[in-house]
């Protein structure tokens, strides 16, 4: 028979109202963890590593007025890595009885013990200090699904949290909330959208988003073909997002040590504009995201490009082991093939507001939202994709008429070189990158090879 | 489990609801990958909850819960029925669905070897087998394998009296090897890329692959593709290899016939959909000889969109989506195969896990096969490029306008594969290029591919898909684009 699980114990949630669910606290995720730690004592295992997150979320979605998806769902899932003889593998499970969690331990070592030894494998860090972080808003957790059935769109708020413990004596925990907004008006064969995350939903202003929506689907309607080519763009930071997103892991130090990044020799060399800076920052007050990465080391903030010279990388403990650095607090959880990424980039913006950059332009076109962006070449950074939801040609300074969307393939490192102007940035959200600190670009010869039907 | 979804369908008729449907599913998955001769990932996981879809006042609600116990799952319906209840706050009318009988059946995906069973330091020394044999080619700069495993219980029960249990178990596996020279990143993959083949299948499909007598020459064309020609930029003849017609079929054919998104349910983001319902049997999506079909039966093959029942308990159908070269069918769900005044759903609702809603996704939507084999074909053209292997795929959000590169392309002249060419791409509009196919290989040449990794819906879910393919021909494609300056 199974013991009572520690969960069980901080439940109570039967007959609980929707909407109003908790997260478990964090003395109850260290139960958890020392739970497992405790199981892993009888084992094999010399060293143990627990991961424990939990999210409470739910959705609403609209089409056609009317409301055709309404979800929710809390998931807890513990995942055990445990270290033998310089070997070291992972289980996970959202079973927490202590038999289940014993049977986690057994799979993860059993995994283990398959492999060869793993000479680069480092002993499991010890206790750490973390930079605090407040990302956690009460009004996001308690939205219930009558206050999201109040708005038009598609809204949905999640309460999640992570903690990590090992058998080496650390401890991290992190918890925030979040609440998307995101809305599609469509009229006649148009159709324009606007989208907000944000940690707190006192700042979606979710009038404002779908207005704002509508008015640009109306400009849509009756859209112009015009011939592809090389183009001057005002991407809006949306647009932005979605093809910075693209160079997040090219800054990860195994990433050039495998010669698959695109700064392969170019670290240290002039690639972008000098209007260019790039840095990776989780403690920014537009980021969200744990201060600590996946095995319990904190993160730096790390200066990734400076005016236009990419200088930095971000090394996991076994990378910057390697290379005689210093890691920064970007690993993955072990084990895993790709080391380390930057997820919290905040691009440098500027003071140009987006009617500047379409009053300062005599030929270009407005980009609301590119769409089903794919990497053509993976060293010149080429990028294919299609404009979405609103793309609009300027002449002489004001927006003229809407646009048959086209098709780009453009180089990131081009682009990044041809930003004339840059907005001030914003923490901007779309549907192909996560979210990230951008702001809108104003950039020439942005390079159009196709135009669809519409 | 059937006593827990029975709890759960007298809790929903209790608290309201005039229909409900529960999902109780176990999830099994272990994954093994290396780099550069050594260990990457290596982890399995396991998944066990339940979620429930309820209509009350006319309108749908869902949740999912992972305490399998009377007050975890009552809590978890009680959650849905007042979320339904919500819903019908901003409803145009009562949800209605096309009429289905019940089902009490248990079914399990066939399989010879089952691959949790198969020891694992024989599954990684096989990987760590085929890394060495890429390594051992000059110029290569990164090594990368993996295999995936999982399997998967579900069971199912509907207010309707359908009780269904499901046992499938899937089996993937791939190779790569990439080059870095001269400012240039080439690589091939095998059998496919972005994580090689994925079937309903057990350890037999691993061992089906022979994964070491296609390592080498994986690895020796990744480095060959650094001195090959570049792809031309030109208006001219396609041949496209079984894999790349496969993500072809999905991309231009799957989604746009996903009747959500023609209904406009997907807008915000998944997108629309060109094929609007005055073009059912009226379109002329292709040429007479494009003959396509979404078949969930095993009778297809073992894909990843095969299954006995959909996750709204509608058994398994193959429905004609294009009849020689027309427009003839759409996926659909109960509710949508109404709003249509279809009289039946084809069956195509399906989810990723017990948290997640079922939506409507690709079966196995499958190019059926022509009369040519490929060597036929080859000497057949006199001037084309043959492309395999997907490197880059895109296309606009009503499915219009594509573009796809491929990792490796091979000029064709007066019949004979010619020299090697890097960087192939091609682009189109998603009916003109079906109404230019000339030629299809037949049955010998045709494989039934497995997309592992499609996502839609939101939250995202990933979706395996399946989608049946043989070498084809194409006039009149334009070649290049992606890396035209």
């Amino acid at each position: 028979m199974s013991k009572r699980t520690p969960r069980q114990r901080a439940s109570g949630a039967a007959g609980s109202k929707p909407g109003t669910s908790q997260l478990a606290s964090e003395r109850e995720l260290r139960r958890i963890i020392d739970t497992v730690l405790r199981l892993a004592e009888t084992s094999d295992a010399a060293e143990t590593e627990v991961h424990v997150d939990e999210t409470i979320s739910a959705l609403t979605r609209f089409a056609n007025n009317a409301i055709h998806q309404n979800v929710a769902e809390h998931t807890l899932t513990v995942s055990i890595r445990t270290v033998v003889d310089q070997r070291t593998a992972r289980a996970t499970t959202n079973k927490l009885d202590e038999d289940s969690l014993r049977s986690a331990i057994e799979a993860s070592l059993s995994l283990a013990h398959t492999q060869p030894k793993n000479p680069r494998l480092l002993p499991m860090p010890g206790k750490q200090r973390y930079r605090p972080v407040n990302r956690f808003v009460k009004q996001t957790a308690a939205l219930t699904p009558d206050d999201r059935a109040r708005a038009v769109g598609i809204f949905s708020s999640a309460q999640t949290q992570s903690a990590l413990g090992n058998s080496a004596g650390l401890f991290a925990a992190y918890r925030d909330t979040h609440a998307v907004f995101s809305i599609t008006m469509q009229e006649e064969s148009a159709a324009s959208w606007a989208k907000a995350n944000f940690t707190s939903v006192l700042e979606i202003d979710t009038q404002k988003l779908a207005q704002r929506a509508s008015e640009k689907a109306h400009h849509a309607v009756n859209p112009r073909e015009l011939t592809p080519g090389r183009y001057t763009v005002i991407l809006e930071p949306a647009a932005v997002l979605d093809l910075v997103g693209f160079l997040f892991y090219d800054f990860a130090a195994t990433a050039v040590q495998d010669k698959r990044s695109c700064l392969n020799n170019r670290l240290g060399k002039q690639i972008f504009g000098k209007n260019i800076s790039v840095t990776d920052d989780v403690y920014h007050p537009f980021q969200l995201g744990a201060q600590f990465d996946g095995e319990g080391i904190p993160r730096e903030r790390v200066l990734l490009v400076d005016h236009g010279v990419p200088k930095n990388l971000v090394y996991s403990r076994t990378t910057a082991k390697a290379l005689h650095k210093k890691p920064t607090g970007h690993g993955f959880p072990l084990p895993n093939e790709y080391g380390e990424a930057p997820m919290n980039l905040v691009v440098s913006g500027g003071n140009s507001s987006l009617d500047e950059m379409i009053a300062s332009t005599d030929r270009g076109l407005l980009v609301t939202r590119l769409w089903y962006i794919r990497e053509v070449d993976p060293y010149e950074k080429v990028l294919t994709g299609m404009t979405r939801d609103g793309l609009f040609l300027v002449e002489k300074g004001q927006v003229k008429s809407a646009v048959r969307n086209f098709r780009f393939n453009q180089s990131m490192l081009e682009m990044l070189s041809n930003a004339e102007l840059l907005g001030p940035a914003v923490r901007a959200t779309g549907e192909e990158a996560f979210e990230m600190v951008v702001p809108a670009m104003k950039v020439h010869n942005f390079h159009f090879t196709e135009v669809t039907k519409f | 489990m059937f006593d827990l979804t029975a709890a759960a369908l007298d809790t929903a008729k209790l608290r309201g609801a005039s229909y409900a449907d529960v999902r109780v599913m176990h999830l099994r998955q272990r994954d093994l990958t290396t780099k550069n001769g050594e260990v990457g990932t290596l982890a399995q996981s396991e998944s066990i909850g339940m979620g429930i879809r309820v209509i009350a006042n006319g309108a749908w609600g869902f949740s999912s819960t992972d305490r399998l116990t009377r007050q975890g799952v009552a809590a978890c319906v009680a959650e849905a029925v007042s979320i339904a209840k919500a819903s019908a706050l901003a409803k145009r009318g009562d949800v209605v669905m096309a009429p289905e009988q019940a089902y009490v059946d248990s079914w399990q995906s066939p399989f010879r070897k089952d691959p949790f069973e198969i020891p694992l330091d024989a599954q990684l020394a096989l990987l760590l087998e085929a890394d060495a044999a890429m390594r051992k080619i000059k110029g290569v700069t990164l090594t990368e394998t993996d295999m995936q495993f999982r399997k998967s219980d579900s069971w199912f029960a509907s207010s309707i009296g359908s009780r269904i249990h499901q046992r499938k178990v899937i089996t993937g596996c791939g190779i790569v090897a990439t080059s870095f020279q001269n400012d240039e990143i080439q690589k091939r993959s095998y059998p496919n890329s972005f994580g090689g083949q994925h079937a309903l299948q057990g350890y037999e499909l691993i061992e089906s692959l022979d994964l070491l007598k296609h390592a080498p020459r994986v690895a020796e064309e990744a480095v060959a593709l650094h001195s090959a020609a570049q792809c031309p930029q030109k208006t001219g003849t396609l041949i496209l290899g079984a894999s790349q017609l496969g993500l072809q079929i999905h991309e231009s054919i799957g989604h746009p016939i996903e009747l959500d998104r023609v209904l406009g349910q997907e807008a915000n983001f998944a997108g629309t959909s060109f094929l609007t319902l005055d073009q059912l049997n009226k379109l002329r999506y292709g040429s007479d000889i494009v003959n396509v079909v979404a078949d969930a039966r095993l009778d297809h093959g073992p894909g990843l969109g095969t299954f006995a029942y959909d996750d709204e308990g509608v058994r398994a159908q193959c429905t004609d989506i294009i009849k020689d070269g027309q427009f003839r069918g759409y996926l659909s769900n109960r509710e949508t195969a109404h709003l249509i005044g279809l009289k039946r759903s084809s069956g195509t609702m399906r989810t990723e896990s017990w948290n997640r809603l079922p939506i409507i996704r690709m079966t196995n939507v499958s190019l059926l096969p022509g009369r040519w084999s490929l060597v036929d074909l080859l000497a057949d053209t006199d001037d084309g490029i043959l492309m395999e292997t997907n490197r880059s795929w895109s296309i606009d959000d009503r499915r219009y306008q594509f573009q796809f590169s491929t990792e490796i392309g091979w000029e064709i002249k007066g019949g004979k594969k010619g020299r090697m060419l890097k960087n192939p791409s091609y682009s189109g509009i998603t009916t003109e290029f079906w109404n230019s196919c000339d030629a299809i290989c037949k049955l010998d040449e045709w494989t039934l591919w497995g997309t592992p990794n499609c996502g839609k819906g939101q939250p995202m879910q990933t979706m395996g898909t399946g989608h049946g393919a043989s070498p084809s021909r194409f006039r009149n494609v334009r070649i290049g684009a992606a890396f035209a300056k």
